[in-house]
This record gives C-alpha cells, structure tokens and sequence, in this order.
C-alpha cells in the first residue's frame, strides 16, 4: 500500500515541480568580448580594459599564480564533469558609451531587460526604498540614487567606479576578509573579477536606503565573476540585498562570486540574497554553476552580520556565507532556505569561526528537495581557544518531497574552549501524499497546500527577510515546485 | 441534477488497492435525510469505500459506478468531489507541521465560496464565522494557532474533523470511525454536534464498530460489510443485535 501510494505522489510531484523558468529569456546587444580562454593575458587585457590602478593589477596576478597552482575542491556532496577554464568568455561587456551621465544614456535594450525582470532602475518610478546597483554580465550599468546616498556619506556604487573613486579604501578592504588564495574559486574571482558592488557607510550612519544589486548573466559563454564588498564604520547599519537570474541555455555557466563583508565595532550588516540562477532542465541540462565565496568579518566589539540565503536556482551550488567573530560580543547569524529540484544539487551551509569573547552565533537552515535533486547542509562551527562564553545554536530542517530525492546534513563541530555551549538540532520530514489528501478532501487544491507547507516550514527565514523580498521569496519557492507535489 | 434521484448511489461497484480487490460488487443507496450507520469487521472495507468515494488516488475502480446527485463522480478529482458537497471525517486526521488551523481551515472555507463564485471571506470575516462553529464543538479559540492537528489528543483531533465537516456544511458526510478512542465526554460533545448539523437536505454516512455511538445517534439505517460487500441491512435494531451477538452470527 505504501509503494502504491508513493508512485501516486511522485507523479504529482512531478507534475508541480516542473514549472518553466520564466527569466529565461537573452537579450542582443553589442558586447565587448574578451575571447575565451584564461591565462595571465587575459587578466592583464581585463585590467587594462577597466583601466585599473597597478594595485589591482597586482592583486589579480598573484590571484591567478595561485589559482594556477590549486585545484578544484571535490570535498563537497557534488557530481559534475570537469569544467574547462578554457572555454569559459571572461569579459563580455555592453558595448560603450563613454561613462553615463544619468539613466537616459543606458541602452534601452538593457533598461528593457530589467524592467522585465522586474526591476525598475528608473528613479523616478521607484516603489520602495531601495537604491539599486544592476550588473549584466560583466558590467555594471546603472547604480540608483547614488546621490541621495552620497548626502548621507554612504558609498554604492560598482567595484569598477570605486577602484577609481576610491582606491585607499579598495587597497585597504579587497581581499582583507576572502585572502585572493583563500580556495579555488576565489582565487580564480581575484583574478579575473569583472564588477560588482561597493558599499561604504561611515561612522554613525544608517544607511538610509536598502542597498541592491541586481545580476544579470546574458551570454551564453561567459562566466560571471562578481565582487562585492561592504564595510560598515563604527556604530552604522545597513541592509543589503542580492537578486540574480540568468536565461535559459543547454550549456553551463559558470558564476563564482567573492563577497566580503567588514563590520566595525557595534555595526550591523544584513545581507538576505534571493538566488534564482537558471536551474536547468527537467533533465538535468543547462544551468548555472554557482561557486561562491561569501565572508563577513565582524572585526569590532558588539558588530554583527546577518545572513539571509534563499537559494532555488543554479544546477550546481557551492557556497557557504560565513562570520569570522573578531570582536567580543560580535554576533554572527546564518538563515537559509535551499530548495532544489529535477537533477539540482546544492551544496550550502555556513561556518561560524569564534573568535573573540562571549561571540554568539545562530544558524537555521532549511532544505526542500524535489525530483531527482541532492541538498546537502554543510556547516562548521568552530570555538577558538580564547573564545571564552561563546555560544551556537545550530537547527538544520530537511523536507523531501517524492521519492527519488536526497536530503544530507554534514555539521562539523570544534571546540577549543571549555566555557562555549553548543546547541544542534536537526530533522528530516517528507511531504506525504496523505497529507496532500487531507488537503484536496477538504476542497484545497494542490497548489495551495504545497504553498501552505512550503511557506510553513520556511517561516523562520521568511521572516528574516526584508518584506517585499520575502513575498518574492514565498511565490518563487511555490512556483519551482509545481507539478511537483500531488 | 435529478430532484428525484438519491443523494448517493454505488452500483456494483468494485475497487482494488495493488492488485487486491477489496470492494466486491457493493451496492448502497442513500437518500437525503438518511443516516447510515455501516459495520463490520476488520478489513471488511468499510475505510476503503469512505476513501472511494472521496477519491484517493491510491485506489482503482475495476467496475460499477458511484452517482452522487445524479451524476457518476469516478472522474471528478477528490477537491471538487469535496466542493461537490462530499465531505469525509478521516479514521486517523493527518498533522501537517507548519500550517495553522486557522489558514488551513480558512482555505478550505474559500476553496468552496470560490468554486461557486461566491465572495472569498477575509480572516477577520473568518473569525467570526469560525468563532460559532467552535462552539458547537466545544473547542477553544486558542486551538486555531496550533499547527493542524499537530500534538492533538486523538479527542481533539476527532473534534477537528467535526468542526470541518460543520464548516464546510456538505450533503454528504462520511464518518470514519469518529467514535474510536473517544472518552464518554467526548463522544457526547461530538454526537450533539453531528445531531445539531444534520437536517433532511443532508445526509450522513457513520463507518464504526461500535453500537456505542448510535446510542446517541439514531441511524435509517444499519448495514453490515463482510468481505466487499453488505451482507446485511436493517433498522436501528439490528445494530444492538449485532452487539449482542456478535458478527458471526451473520456469516453461519
């Protein structure tokens, strides 16, 4: 009877889950290429495109020496073929145009392709207040209300204005949290980063607006290699926010971004990103590779840095957002939801690194897998020896829904200090077809009674998210599993 | 739909689960102000004709027909089979982790008011709606943030399943066993709500082993299933004889 009922539900999994990407879509426009291929050329052209201060230069070829003598991490719960570094497009540029004055000089393609995603950079049709920085492939086109923040002395802008603008504080942060040999990826970021977003907020400041940057992977060939940094001054706050879509393509594209952020002391960072890669399809094919390196060094006393990840696209993600707790008292928090579906796989958690005394950290992480997927929570926490009081509480859910998917968690543990309490719990639940039953009996179709589930489950992260994002959050998550569940 | 035709009707009607035929030629016909009671054994197949005729997928109909008003139902899928005016109060309620009582009943409430183009109710609207039908069975406004059935006793579970089927007010209520594991209290409060709900446009269909609960509710009739199909119908009475006797004085 169990088997039975179990083919039932898989068929109407199915069905829910497999729902068309709606981004997929490519925009033509004329590009400034780089042609494919990587060696120490390439990041020199690249640098001398974005005509880059010697610093950079530097930061980049020492980048690339190391990332020549590393190799491709295989610790991580992942399967997929060898990826040739040679046949990936490193820069690939809108064709320009000297620097813009304002928006009306933006290619009305590119506008176009934001507005269809959403996303509107026109300031005056703005809705809420967020201030927004769009990458589209290697470039970025346009940063919203950069002077209404620039009253209040907070710095956004792309990495490529600031390494001019602001070079002191680019020499001083790039590469102080994620070091350029820190991992594979990263070291291949260091060397061949193309944009990204740069966030400064000043002593005393909370950042009158909500940050966003918004990437756009178009080409079919290239990677994307973004770089964000954010340092946040004694007693400031912010609030940050990520979106990323890409079109719909049979090959793979490989995205491997570096984010670090800098807290000072009593700063607050909140960083909630909504991951929606293209995932490839039904059959496992296409999809973005996301190799990510994301850090947050809460270097002062009382600072704090928030992660918020909803993560449903990507065929293969790798990226564990991570708090170094320098300062005593700093506080380190890592919310997630990863859902995969069809032959996704991801790969995701956290590490929490105490440091400093009475540092606090709190992990929840919640994994929904459908299809054929593998969803793997990795973390570590780990208590240095000084860290004297420090605290974790860890809560790592998994939902499975069908029969063919796969739900891991692999938590690490070390501690050096015998002052620290630890707290982990963890469970595994399954989205059944009697409890799909009881929904449609009592008139609710299937459709809703996933949404309801789903959104149940992942309240606890919702609620960490900014609000028009978290509604994004809920719809996109339903709107992945349909034809899924049933 | 036909004025005249039986509010149910199953003809003939045989089921299977993995190749098993567990419903063998059944026939039953209930008419509006009717209530069944249907006893039997255990796996007689009494939870597996409630479930039919909800519509689980789990279970195939190898032949015969169920006509609900009128018109055969076989191809109608279980939520609009629900709307339809089918409700069925499970053996065992399911908990569903995350989701309020509230939302979920509220969603259920407007799944029906929209299948018939009728206004969607806001949750405040909802409360007050809810608010009197809890006091029909006796439970508590603290019950609606709870998580459905989540951590309940099997009591308030089984008074859950009562408060749906009055909020839903269908024709058609199939009662799996709602009086097992229920404590005399209990079984009072939940008796008085089903006396209170029925009246001659519906009807209602009591699966149990017990004479227990038809002691507080009169049944039409009273039928008995043995091995997929009913051996036996007859009045109140024999459900007492049953009692006393025992099923195997049917099947000598």
């Amino acid at each position: 009877m169990v088997n039975q009922s179990n083919k039932v539900t898989n068929t109407n999994i199915t069905k829910l889950v497999n729902k068309t990407y709606q981004y997929g879509f490519s925009t033509s426009i004329e590009k400034d290429i780089i042609e494919k291929g990587l060696n120490k050329e390439t990041v020199q052209l690249i640098s001398q495109k974005k005509k880059e201060p010697e610093f950079l230069l530097d930061f980049r070829l020492k980048a690339y020496k190391k990332w020549k003598q590393m190799s491709e991490p295989e610790w991580a719960y992942l399967k997929f073929p060898q990826i040739d570094y040679q046949d990936i497009i490193y820069y690939s540029a809108p064709k320009a145009q000297k620097k813009l004055k304002d928006l009306s000089e933006v290619d009305p393609e590119l506008l176009k392709t934001f507005e269809k995603l959403g996303i509107s950079l026109n300031e005056q049709k703005r809705l809420s207040n967020v201030a927004i920085d769009a990458v589209f492939d290697s470039v970025s086109i346009a940063t919203t209300f950069q002077e209404e923040l620039s009253k209040s002395g907070v710095i956004f802008a792309s990495i490529s204005e600031a390494v001019h603008d602001y070079p002191e504080l680019i020499e001083k942060y790039l590469g102080s949290v994620v070091p350029i040999g820190d991992n594979y990826f990263a070291a291949l970021n260091s060397a061949v980063f193309t944009d990204g977003s740069f966030c400064y907020i000043p002593q005393d400041t909370i950042c009158p607006l909500d940050l966003s940057t918004y990437f756009r992977i178009n080409d079919e060939k290239s990677g994307q290699f973004e770089r964000t940094l954010i340092v946040s001054e004694k007693n400031s706050q912010v609030n940050y926010l990520e979106g990323c879509t890409a079109p719909q393509y049979d090959t793979n594209q490989l995205h491997a971004a570096v984010v670090e952020l800098v807290a000072m002391e009593n700063a607050n960072i909140k960083y909630s990103t909504v991951q929606n890669w293209y995932s490839g399809n039904e059959f496992g094919n296409g999809g973005v590779y996301n190799f990510v390196t994301k850090r947050g060094l809460c270097a002062g006393t009382n600072s704090k840095i928030s992660w918020t990840q909803v993560e449903t696209g990507s065929s293969i993600t790798w990226k564990y957002p991570s708090c170094v707790l320098v300062g005593d008292n700093s506080q380190g928090e890592f919310y997630s939801v990863a859902l995969t579906n069809n032959y996704q796989q991801a790969d995701t958690g956290t590490k929490m690194t105490h440091i400093g005394t009475n540092t606090r950290s709190r992990i929840i992480s919640k994994g929904i897998s459908a299809g054929k997927s593998k969803n793997s929570y990795r973390g570590l926490v780990n208590v240095m020896s000084k860290a004297v009081g420090a605290r974790n509480y860890s809560q790592c859910d998994s939902l499975l829904i069908g029969n063919s998917s796969n739900a891991n968690t692999f938590p690490f543990i070390s501690v050096q200090n015998s002052t620290t309490k630890i707290e982990h719990e963890a469970s595994t639940s399954k989205i059944g077809e009697e409890q799909i039953f009881y929904f449609l009996q009592r008139g609710i179709c299937l459709e809703k009674a996933v949404e309801l589930m789903i959104s149940g489950f992942c309240r606890e992260i919702f609620t960490e998210l900014p609000l028009e994002f978290a509604a994004e959050a809920d719809k996109l998550l339903t709107l992945k599993l349909e034809g899924s569940v049933g | 739909m036909n004025l005249n035709s039986p509010l149910l009707e199953i003809k003939d009607l045989k089921v299977s689960i993995n190749d098993n035929e567990i419903l063998k030629s059944l026939n039953l016909e209930i008419n509006k102000g009717e209530i069944h009671a249907i006893m039997g054994t255990n796996g007689s197949g009494k939870s597996t004709l409630s479930k039919v005729l909800a519509g689980h997928p789990a279970y195939s109909v190898l032949d015969g027909d169920i006509l609900f008003k009128g018109s055969s139902i076989l191809d109608i899928d279980p939520e609009d089979r629900s709307h339809l005016g089918i409700f069925l109060a499970f053996q065992y309620p399911i908990e569903i982790p995350g989701v309020s009582n509230e939302d979920f009943l509220r969603l259920a409430y407007n799944s029906k008011q929209k299948f018939y183009n009728k206004p969607e109710v806001d949750p405040l609207e909802f409360l007050s709606i809810i608010d009197e039908k809890l006091k029909l069975v006796s439970m508590s406004p603290s019950f609606l943030s709870r998580n459905v059935n989540e951590g309940f006793s099997g009591g308030e579970k089984k008074r859950n399943e009562i408060l749906q089927m009055i909020l839903l007010d269908s024709e058609l209520s199939i009662l799996d066993e709602t009086d097992s594991g229920l404590d005399i209290d209990a079984l009072k409060i939940i008796s008085t709500g089903i006396n209170n709900f029925m009246d001659e446009n519906k009807s209602i269909v009591l699966i149990t082993h017990y004479q227990r609960l038809l002691d507080y509710i009169t049944p039409t009739y009273v039928h008995v299933m043995q091995d997929g199909k009913i051996i036996k119908t007859g009045s109140a009475e024999l459900a007492k004889e049953l009692e006393s006797k025992g099923y195997e004085w049917l099947t000598v």
